[in-house]
């Protein structure tokens, strides 16, 4: 992170430093869990199934019993049975498969979209709350405008400018990412506000360290709960969000599986004639988000309870 | 005070200007125009289309367009929609009454789920009256409230044959038609916005809670109602309330999908049919009236925790 | 297919189901066409219309979402005749036009009995200032059909008296009675066009049955009878027998299906996918009526012969040949709006070559495996034995996506891999305008069996062809060809001149080619009479006949 050369006793120094830190650390980190899975059910139960769900895509060649994109007309339409435990589709493809590859696309697309929105607020955040001034101002005015700009009107910007299709999920992940940076940076910004006027901030600037050095050796891990915490809940939001434009029109497409693409058209139009087509997809998102949020309310609780991320 | 209003005030301008800024560059930058996209598979010669671009003023430079709108603007004309030719204006004003009257349903319902659940989950904290209202709460958060939505009402026509009414009626003519078209859209939205609001007003009830006076008001007797309605109640209810608001003002234009599955002639949909027609003046008039209701409802929010919290004083 | 859906019901609801639905096959309406009822007056028809007008002006839009709701209004000078939507008779015009022998004179008698909606009588001046709006726009007025009256002379369409209007050609035209039944050609006031030529943009005032009431935007569209219409059916009763009308406007597909299912709309006139015929014959039974046609819809695998190598006509066979277009029919028909396997024309129309012709086209048929040998062998000796490319298509899901995905299927079993591109419908069409594309799906719509229209996206691309031929070759041949046709007056021969083309453009040229045609299905409650399913969703919208039983 830093390329200064630094003198090599306080390499030595850090190194012990370093070393002693990580081995409270792994012993902290499993007191953390073994207390947390004891006082938060909830939380455990949304561990479980985002477990499940990693596993599942994990696993998704050997746990689904069908090809989930091979188009198959003979047995288009078919009622869940031994051999279909969820039924076809109208193209006859085993709609259980698609779900079990579905968690891919929403684990990749919720993952990647939290983890560069939420990264990328990170760094939005500490910046303006470093350097203060000028440079807060002019973040906080873009934030603003990111904020008050109609959601929709991005995510449609995004994929229509840069395209849709099966091998352009980035975009899709893109059009998710930009909403999530200004919720993300402007709470990073407060809580690192209070660290940036802490003594100790003012004393490793005295010796001489880098703004960059001191943003992210200092001050970036000091906001990493929150930033954890937002992670997670963001997760769960992009996966629904994926959904949603996918509804629409405007997110992944065939024949990539999707549970968002799967309630879009056809899963709506057979809701009679092949109920499982809409009702399976809309399970998977919902206990999919439902993991998502059940654990990070909980991991919200456990690292800092006076966060308040809706 | 008030230089801090006035400030306050200010600051909304360049927020504004980066957002009109920012629409006009973002939808000029997206491929596809409205002249194309009306004659798409009709036997429509090039002329045909170059002639309406022309007339609809597309052919000029950009920075040409922008100072156009710009102008425009400054004498408060949002000009013609390019894909009807009526008014801008006239476009929203129909749609508006419907987002508003949505918004403004779906807000109640949430208060009146949230606060109770929110508070009684707060009080009884990790026992299973908490976790069950927990579990309610998230739930709503989980479920895609269009995919509740279309449950819904295919329940209610298989089960009794009813459907939503299909036509707005405004409230002062017909009470009933104007609620029975609403309340479905209404509960699929309230569902999803109380769970937001039930989460926050039990994070901070628990945190007043925690206070030292809320103890020693506890600890002097006074009854635990008494004690969350007089004292942890109040001084929970600002980031609530600003919860509340910011949602009620993501409401006004964001019902895209649910406007759709309802058949809602609101102004998420209208956003939507804009975006996908390319209907650039109605656009950039939508945007900037959603990020104008942003940006005030930002504003009184922060100025009602200056009213109602006195120890918060900005200078 | 149908008995397979229901298994999934209930027993007792199947038995219902089989009972009383009305098989959803053969064309012949099941309730209403009926000689034997008598047409009752009143009442007020609610449909669905699933796109909003853009303007008001008939002459300059292209939507069905336009005519729907306006037709009503307004009357043409010619008609499809609403019980054999192949013939046309006269709407304001007293009679066919008579010809004259070198057939470059069309004089046309006209009604002296039609009234504007605002009392004023129409005469031949309405209709000259209307031909001349149409035919030549005056600079700043949009008319994309004026192309298809291009025959017509400059000052060629004169009054020669109040009640007669005549037409002079440059050439013989084999189209232009038939487009003289446009049913964009609403008659206008020629004082209210003097007065503002854009005022019908905005504004509704026409001599059609019904009379304009409101509109609000987004939501419904009312007309209410014109009590002085001049029309009168064979009992000499007054029409149109309805009240009024009212048009909702429905975007959301499974809103359209609960809109009709809970009764508060009767029908929508664009048409529904067999899923949600199912879904409304099983949820209303005998109140539900149905109607299905062969439909003047089709797509168009379009490779962009700009594009190496799809400048190689073995690999634009090869991508025909690999599709199995009887099989295709045999599945889709069952989840999208697609059936028939035809060419250049409809399936079954009055210019479709036999079966056994089509068949000796490239891709046509109906061995699927010896035809995909075939493909096979082309790409290998194209030395594309691994082609792969992008499939442009746009987001809209019936019937886009399922023909995309069985096509791209058909491709995959040759050896060929194309990965579905799907654009918004607005980028799609700016990339199919720039040429921007490897393969894409384009597709097509038309009011009327004609070749002029079926063909105009097979001109030059740097000719005629402009804006309309997304496979941007230039042939010269081929446009010789298409001229030839439209110049042929005698319906047998110019009939065989059409078979040529397209076994030139389909096969030996293999520019572009249909996967499917589209198939038309209109469920709609039964009291609905009086309407009669065509080959468009353009035509036969006037709502002059239609009536509601109870």
């Amino acid at each position: 992170m830093t390329e200064l050369a630094r003198p090599a006793v306080r390499d030595a120094d850090d190194t012990a430093r370093r070393r002693y830190l990580e081995s409270t650390g792994r012993r902290r980190f499993v007191r953390f869990w073994r207390e947390f899975v004891r006082r938060r059910p909830l939380g455990t139960a949304g561990a479980v199934l985002i477990i499940v769900m990693l596993l599942t895509a994990a696993f998704a060649d050997r746990i689904a019993p069908y090809d989930p994109v091979e188009i198959r007309f003979s047995d288009l339409l078919q009622g869940p049975s031994f051999q279909h435990l969820l039924g076809t589709d109208p193209f006859g493809r085993d709609v259980f498969s698609r779900i079990v590859y579905g968690s891919r696309t929403a684990l990749l697309v919720g993952f990647s979209a939290s983890f560069v929105g939420c990264t990328l607020g990170l760094v939005l955040g500490v910046v303006g709350a470093y350097f203060g001034g000028k440079v807060d101002q002019l973040v906080q005015r873009l934030m603003d405008v990111l904020l008050s700009f109609p959601l929709i009107v991005i995510a449609i910007a995004v994929v229509a400018a840069l395209g849709t299709g099966e091998d352009k999920i980035a975009n899709v992940i893109a059009a998710i990412t930009v909403p999530i940076i200004p919720r993300v940076a402007r709470v990073v910004r407060s809580s690192a506000l209070s660290i940036v006027n802490m003594p100790y901030i003012e004393a490793t600037r005295a010796v001489g360290s880098g703004a960059v050095r001191i943003m992210f050796r200092h001050i970036a891990p000091n906001v990493f709960a929150p930033y954890l915490i937002m992670l997670t809940a963001f997760l769960g939001q992009a996966i629904l969000l994926e959904a949603s434009l996918s509804f629409l029109g405007l997110g992944v497409f065939e024949p990539t599986p999707s549970w968002g693409l799967m309630l879009r058209g056809a899963g709506m139009q057979f809701l009679e004639q092949a109920p499982w087509l809409a009702i399976a997809p809309g399970v998977a998102i919902s206990l999919a988000v439902f993991g998502f949020n059940l654990f990070g309310d909980s991991l919200r609780d456990a690292l800092d309870p006076r966060l308040r991320t809706a | 005070m008030r230089r801090y209003v006035a400030g306050r005030l200010l600051l909304m301008i360049p927020t504004l200007v980066g957002v009109a800024i920012l629409t006009f560059v973002i939808m000029r930058a997206v491929p596809g125009d409205i002249v194309a996209l009306k004659y798409a598979g009709s036997p429509v010669p090039q002329s045909v289309i170059d002639d309406e671009r022309h007339q609809l003023g597309l052919d000029k430079p950009m920075w040409a367009q922008f100072t156009d709108w710009m102008g425009e603007i400054a004498h408060f004309d949002l000009g013609t929609s390019l894909w009807t030719g009526h008014p801008v204006v006239e476009e929203i004003l129909v749609r508006f009454p419907l987002s508003l009257e949505l918004a403004i349903i779906a807000t109640l319902l949430a208060i009146t789920i949230a606060i109770p659940l929110g508070v009684l989950a707060a009080v009884r904290q990790d026992t299973w009256t908490d976790y069950a209202i927990r579990l309610f709460s998230i739930g709503g958060l989980a479920m895609p409230s269009f995919w509740i939505g279309l449950l819904m009402v295919l329940a209610t026509i298989t089960f009794f044959g009813w459907a939503p009414p299909l036509v707005f009626t405004a409230i002062t003519d017909d009470p009933i038609a104007n609620l029975s078209q609403m309340v479905l859209p209404a509960l699929s939205v309230g569902y999803r916005y109380s769970a937001v609001s039930m989460r926050m007003t039990r994070s901070t009830v628990l945190e007043v809670l925690r206070e030292d006076y809320v103890r020693t008001a506890r600890a002097k007797g006074v009854s635990d109602s008494i004690v969350v309605l007089r004292h942890a109640l109040r001084n929970a209810l600002l980031p609530v309330v600003t919860v509340i608001s910011l949602e009620f003002a993501f409401l006004i234009g964001g019902l895209v999908v649910t406007e759709q599955v309802f058949n809602l002639n609101g102004i998420g949909k209208l956003l939507v049919d804009a975006v996908a027609h390319r209907d650039y003046t109605l656009i950039q008039a939508l945007v900037l009236l959603l990020a104008s209701v942003f940006v005030l409802i930002n504003f009184v929010v922060d100025m009602a925790y200056v009213v109602l919290d006195p120890r918060i004083r900005y200078s | 297919m149908f008995n397979r859906q229901i298994a999934a019901f209930p027993v007792a609801l199947a038995l219902l189901l089989a009972a009383c639905t009305p098989a959803p096959k053969g064309n012949a309406p099941t309730q209403s066409g009926t000689a034997a009822e008598q047409p009752q007056p009143g009442g007020t028809l609610t449909f669905i219309v699933n796109a909003e007008p853009p303007s008001f002006d008939g002459h300059r839009e292209t939507t069905f979402a336009l005519l729907h709701p306006i037709a009503p209004h307004y009357s043409t000078l010619y008609k499809f005749d609403p019980n054999d939507l192949t013939k046309v008779i006269p709407d304001v015009a007293a009679a066919m036009p008579e010809i004259s022998a070198d057939k470059l004179t069309y004089t046309i008698k006209l009604r002296t009995d039609v009234k504007f909606h605002d009392g004023s009588k129409m005469t031949s001046d309405d209709v000259v200032a209307t031909y001349n709006k149409i035919i030549f726009p005056p600079t700043g007025v949009l008319s994309p059909r004026a192309g298809a009256y291009a025959a017509v002379d400059t000052n060629g369409i004169t009054a020669a008296a109040p009640d007669t209007v005549t037409f002079k050609l440059k050439y013989p035209s084999a189209s232009f009675a038939t487009n003289l039944a446009s049913p964009w050609n609403f008659i206008y006031s020629a004082a209210k066009l003097k007065a503002d030529i854009h005022w019908y943009e905005k504004n509704i005032m026409g001599t059609g049955p019904f009379t304009y009431v409101s509109n609000t935007k987004g939501q419904d569209w009312i007309g209410k009878k014109f009590p002085d219409y001049f029309g009168k059916d064979k009992n000499g009763v007054q029409l149109p027998y309805l009240d009024g009308y009212k048009a909702l406007i429905i975007t959301d597909a499974s809103a359209e299906v609960n809109a009709i299912r809970s009764k508060q709309a009767a029908i929508e006139f664009r048409g529904f996918t067999p899923q949600q015929r199912d879904t409304l014959s099983g949820a209303l039974g005998t109140s539900l009526a149905i109607q299905e046609a062969p439909w003047i819809c089709v797509n168009y695998v379009v490779p962009n012969t700009k594009k190496p190598p799809f400048d190689d006509v073995r690999v634009r066979q090869a991508l025909t040949l690999a599709i199995d277009r009887y099989a295709g029919s045999t599945a889709l028909q069952k989840i999208t709006i697609v059936k028939d396997v035809g060419g250049l024309m409809r399936p079954k129309g009055p210019f479709a070559q036999a079966d056994a012709d089509l068949q000796k086209i490239a891709g046509f048929g109906t061995d699927g495996a010896a035809n995909k040998a075939k493909a096979k062998q082309l790409l290998a000796d194209a030395g594309q034995t691994n082609l792969t490319f992008k499939f442009l298509n746009r987001n809209i899901t019936t019937p886009y996506e399922p023909v995309a995905l069985f096509v791209i299927d058909q491709w995959k079993q040759v050896g060929i891999t194309a990965t579905h591109d799907v654009k918004e419908t607005s980028a799609y069409q700016a990339d199919l305008r720039a040429g921007n594309f490897e393969v894409a799906l384009d597709f097509n719509c038309d009011f009327l069996d004609e070749p002029d229209l079926q063909l105009a996206k097979f001109w030059s691309a740097s000719g005629l062809g402009k804006g309309l031929n997304f496979a941007y070759y230039d042939d010269a041949t081929l446009d010789k060809m298409i001229d030839g046709q439209g110049r042929e007056t005698d319906p047998a021969k110019r009939k065989a001149l059409v078979a040529d083309i397209e076994k030139y453009a389909m096969d030996t040229k293999a520019y572009q080619y249909p996967v499917l045609w589209w198939y038309r299905i209109i469920p709609y409650l039964s009291i609905v009479r009086g309407w009669r399913i065509g080959s468009n969703h353009y035509t036969n919208q006037d709502l002059e006949t239609v009536w509601l039983g109870k």
